[in-house]
């Protein structure tokens, strides 16, 4: 469907990228912008989802290691991933092409990385370069979301941040693909230099996504309708960032998303909770994620376009109530394959329906000059509260078991959307504008 | 598409036509077309560069071990002899291959069978193999009979790691690796499945069995389970990860629950009168790269011993006999095996070079 888009969009994204001074023209369906940091998205992603998929396999085949305690450093890498990418966002808004520049560098260090893959063999080092690597998304994440909001008319956003997600979503799903046909073609017996092979495809992907940013994303972005911003006018501050905090607009969507972020449950969790409690044979364990990933891929437009009619945060809401549908399935005394495909259905609904659309409501509570900070905090706010919830639902599994951990999220959960239902209701026609 | 119309025209930051009269998103275009090729160009040249070294990899190695195709049993007639995954370069490779005992570097006979990981046993042999799909790969465990014919298939759900046939032929095991979904992901976990080849019962992953520490039921998330190895057709040993730490378990097959024994024990393999089990210590003060040190903890007293093998082990030890214990360690080929006694003397020594997954028949 997006591609439909994209294709029907091409004439106008050289124009947009660079706007036409004739009056009257009208504007894009979707920004070229938008297409163009699609674009770089789904890139970048093709490129960091091959070295995902075959990593394991390196790992265990070619260099012979046991990756088991291999995790432990994921929790600060989560810590410091925060901390990352609320610098990004507010270094981002400093300076006309902030954004353009510190995205740049995000999806720069990540490109760095692949090479460096060819160099080291043993975990501890690799494992650096993944949290380099991870530093990297961190980094971009709010100035690309920034770069989408300021380029869209607000009243469009939820489609244009479907879009951008449903093609960056795509990279993720090719990644794979693109990187077994590397070793198909290079070497199938899992040796060092059939890997070597992929990491270096790898990073010649990613060269060519910072490429396309380089080319084809403005460095000032602008949009259809309004002036472009003063590029004399100074930065905001540290100081500006924070207060932005005071905005009730969005320190009311903060507190929804950070209430709503600790009783989602992560992806690695459900997937094993649909393991065990729906007797799902062990060898469709892989097939989980990307069950979830091409219902996401799907709806991410679709779910835009509603969002953009009967508005962001009720959308946001609605997705996590499909969400409380899923953990009553896992919870019911469904079995086996059906139900653990009710359930992936009902989790890619709830990503089409809460990933974009957050930053699509963010944008609308944020001056246009802090949109970089604004989506950073929210972002943020949102990842560390799932990471507690990890950590909690961890601990209450340990507890109590897997069903009465998930019941208690389930009802927490149900009271987590109440309070933000509560919280998002009071939608101040000034907060919007 | 009700998109507003331009009300005031962007001031003009838009660059015009070029000198040469081309447009900048020519320009731009053209750099990209560049580019590509360029990219596409190293791209391809890594690919057709790993293909020519997969290539020689073919070619018989020079001064290597020769080769020859032949009849394979895992009968106990004809013999003591090491069967083992052959790494020799060759027509060959990564077949399972027999030497015999006695003769370690003599000629080896190989059977035509590939496998990743494999062990045998009083004539049943476990295989777990790799399928080479368009899309990706998948696993399989292959129960095979004593003339290394397929009886049964499994599907495995991950990258095959330690196998395992009971001393009675009548169980088999295996460990493989999932990993994570996150991005980047590091969070690997472990399936391990244990099949009964007497009645076909699959007991797919051993995670669902009850977890007794201390005389108390344990449940946690994080549980992994890996490196079977089997006492009789009941009992079993192998370890059990948790909150960081790991166990040596022993595992009721009827009861289906796993019982610890005792902590930081990895990949445990039974020694052939029951009494000790070899394993992989994480030690101390190690390079936290390399921090597996072969040891062997006496059942009846709970006395560890380390091995004169000072090296990282990475590999679940085979006993050749009650004396001594069989190893893989990194090597020009892939991997080479080698030997230590059990009990602490001695000095470790190159069994047989180029070759990994061993297993003793007869």
């Amino acid at each position: 469907m997006y591609l439909a888009d994209a294709r029907s969009t091409k004439s106008d994204r050289a124009a947009d990228a660079a706007p036409d001074p004739r009056p009257g023209r009208r504007a894009a369906a979707v920004p070229g912008t938008v297409l163009a940091l699609g674009a770089v998205s789904l890139v970048t992603d093709v490129s960091s989802e091959m070295v995902s998929a075959v990593l394991p396999l390196y790992v265990v085949s070619a260099l012979g290691l046991s990756p088991l305690g291999f995790g432990l450093l994921d929790g600060i890498n989560n810590g410091v991933g925060a901390l990352v990418r609320l610098l990004g966002g507010h270094l981002a808004d400093r300076g006309g092409r902030g954004h353009k520049l510190v995205a740049g560098l995000g999806y720069g260090l990540s490109a760095l990385c692949k090479p460096l893959l060819l160099l080291v063999h043993t975990l501890p080092l690799i494992s650096g370069v993944l949290a380099v690597d991870r530093t990297g998304k961190g980094l971009r994440t709010a100035p690309r979301d920034a770069m989408i909001s300021l380029a869209t008319a607000p009243e469009h956003r939820g489609r244009a941040f479907g879009v951008h997600r449903a093609m960056d979503t795509t990279g993720a799903l090719i990644g794979p693909l693109l990187a077994f046909a590397v070793l198909r073609v290079a070497d199938d017996r899992a040796e060092r230099s059939g890997y070597g092979a992929v990491f270096t495809v790898s990073g010649c992907v990613a060269v060519l996504g910072v490429l396309l940013l380089v080319l084809f994303v403005p460095g000032r972005i602008t949009r259809a309708g309004l002036p472009a911003a003063d590029p004399a006018a100074p930065g905001p501050t540290l100081r500006d960032a924070l207060a932005l905090l005071r905005r009730p607009a969005l320190r009311r969507l903060t507190l929804a998303a950070v209430l709503l972020g600790l009783t989602t449950v992560s992806d690695s969790f459900l997937y094993l909770l649909l393991q065990r409690e729906l007797d799902l044979p062990a060898h469709l364990f892989p097939l989980l994620p990307l069950g979830t990933a091409a219902v996401f891929l799907l709806l991410a437009v679709p779910l835009g376009l509603v969002a953009d009619r009967i508005g962001r945060r009720t959308l946001f809401l609605l997705g996590h109530a499909v969400l409380l549908g899923g953990y009553a399935v896992v919870l019911s005394p469904l079995h086996g394959v059906p139900a653990a495909a009710t359930v992936l259905l009902l989790h890619g609904t709830f990503y089409a329906a809460t990933d974009g659309v957050l930053a699509a409501a963010t944008a609308a509570t944020v001056p246009d000059g802090q949109q970089g900070a604004g989506q950073a905090l929210v972002g943020t706010g949102q990842a560390l509260a799932r990471f507690a919830c990890s950590l909690a639902f961890g601990a209450a599994w340990s507890l109590w078991g897997p069903r009465p951990a998930l019941a208690v999220t389930a009802a927490a959960l149900a009271a987590a959307a109440l309070a933000a239902t509560l919280l998002l209701r009071p939608a101040t026609p000034a907060a919007t504008r | 598409m009700t998109a507003p119309a331009t009300a005031d025209p962007v001031p003009a930051q838009t660059p015009g036509p070029g000198p040469d009269g081309s447009s900048p998103l020519r320009r731009k275009l053209l750099v990209l077309l560049v580019a590509v090729l360029l990219l596409a160009g190293v791209g391809i040249g890594a690919v057709r560069y790993a293909a020519d070294r997969a290539d020689r990899r073919d070619q018989e190695q020079a001064g290597g071990p020769p080769v020859h195709e032949g009849t394979l049993s895992l009968d106990a007639a004809g013999g003591r002899r090491l069967l083992v995954r052959n790494l020799a370069w060759g027509p060959h490779r990564d077949e399972i291959a027999a030497v015999p005992a006695d003769a370690p570097d003599g000629p080896r006979t190989a059977s035509g069978v590939t496998c990743l990981r494999f062990h045998a046993a009083a004539g049943t042999g476990i295989c777990l193999q790799a399928e080479h799909g368009a899309l990706d790969d998948t696993y399989h465990a292959s129960v095979l009979d004593a003339s290394l014919h397929e009886v049964r298939r499994f599907p495995a759900p991950g990258i095959p790691t330690r196998a395992r046939v009971s001393p009675s032929g009548h169980l088999v095991g295996w460990t493989v690796f999932v990993s994570g979904d996150s991005y980047a992901g590091t969070d690997f976990s472990t399936r391990t499945a244990i099949v009964d080849t007497r009645s076909w019962q699959f007991y797919d992953n051993l995670e669902n069995f009850r977890l007794v520490e201390d005389g108390h039921p344990v449940q946690a998330a994080d549980v992994n389970v890996w490196g079977v190895t089997f006492a009789d057709d009941n009992a079993f040993y192998a370890t059990v990860a948790t909150g960081g730490r790991t166990h040596l378990v022993r595992g009721d097959l009827a009861a289906r629950t796993l019982t610890t024994l005792h902590q930081n024990v990895e990949c445990p393999s039974l020694s052939p009168d029951g009494t000790r089990i070899a394993y992989k210590k994480r030690v101390d003060g190690a390079d936290p790269a390399a921090p597996w040190r072969l040891y062997v903890l006496d059942l009846a007293t709970m006395t560890e011993t380390a091995t004169a093998e000072q090296r990282n082990i990475d590999d679940q030890a085979l006993w050749a006999d009650d004396r001594t214990l069989l190893y893989s360690m990194p090597g020009d080929y892939g991997s080479d095996l080698w030997t230590v006694p059990a009990d602490g003397t001695g000095t470790p020594a190159v069994l047989l070079r180029s070759a990994v997954a061993p297993a003793y028949l007869g």
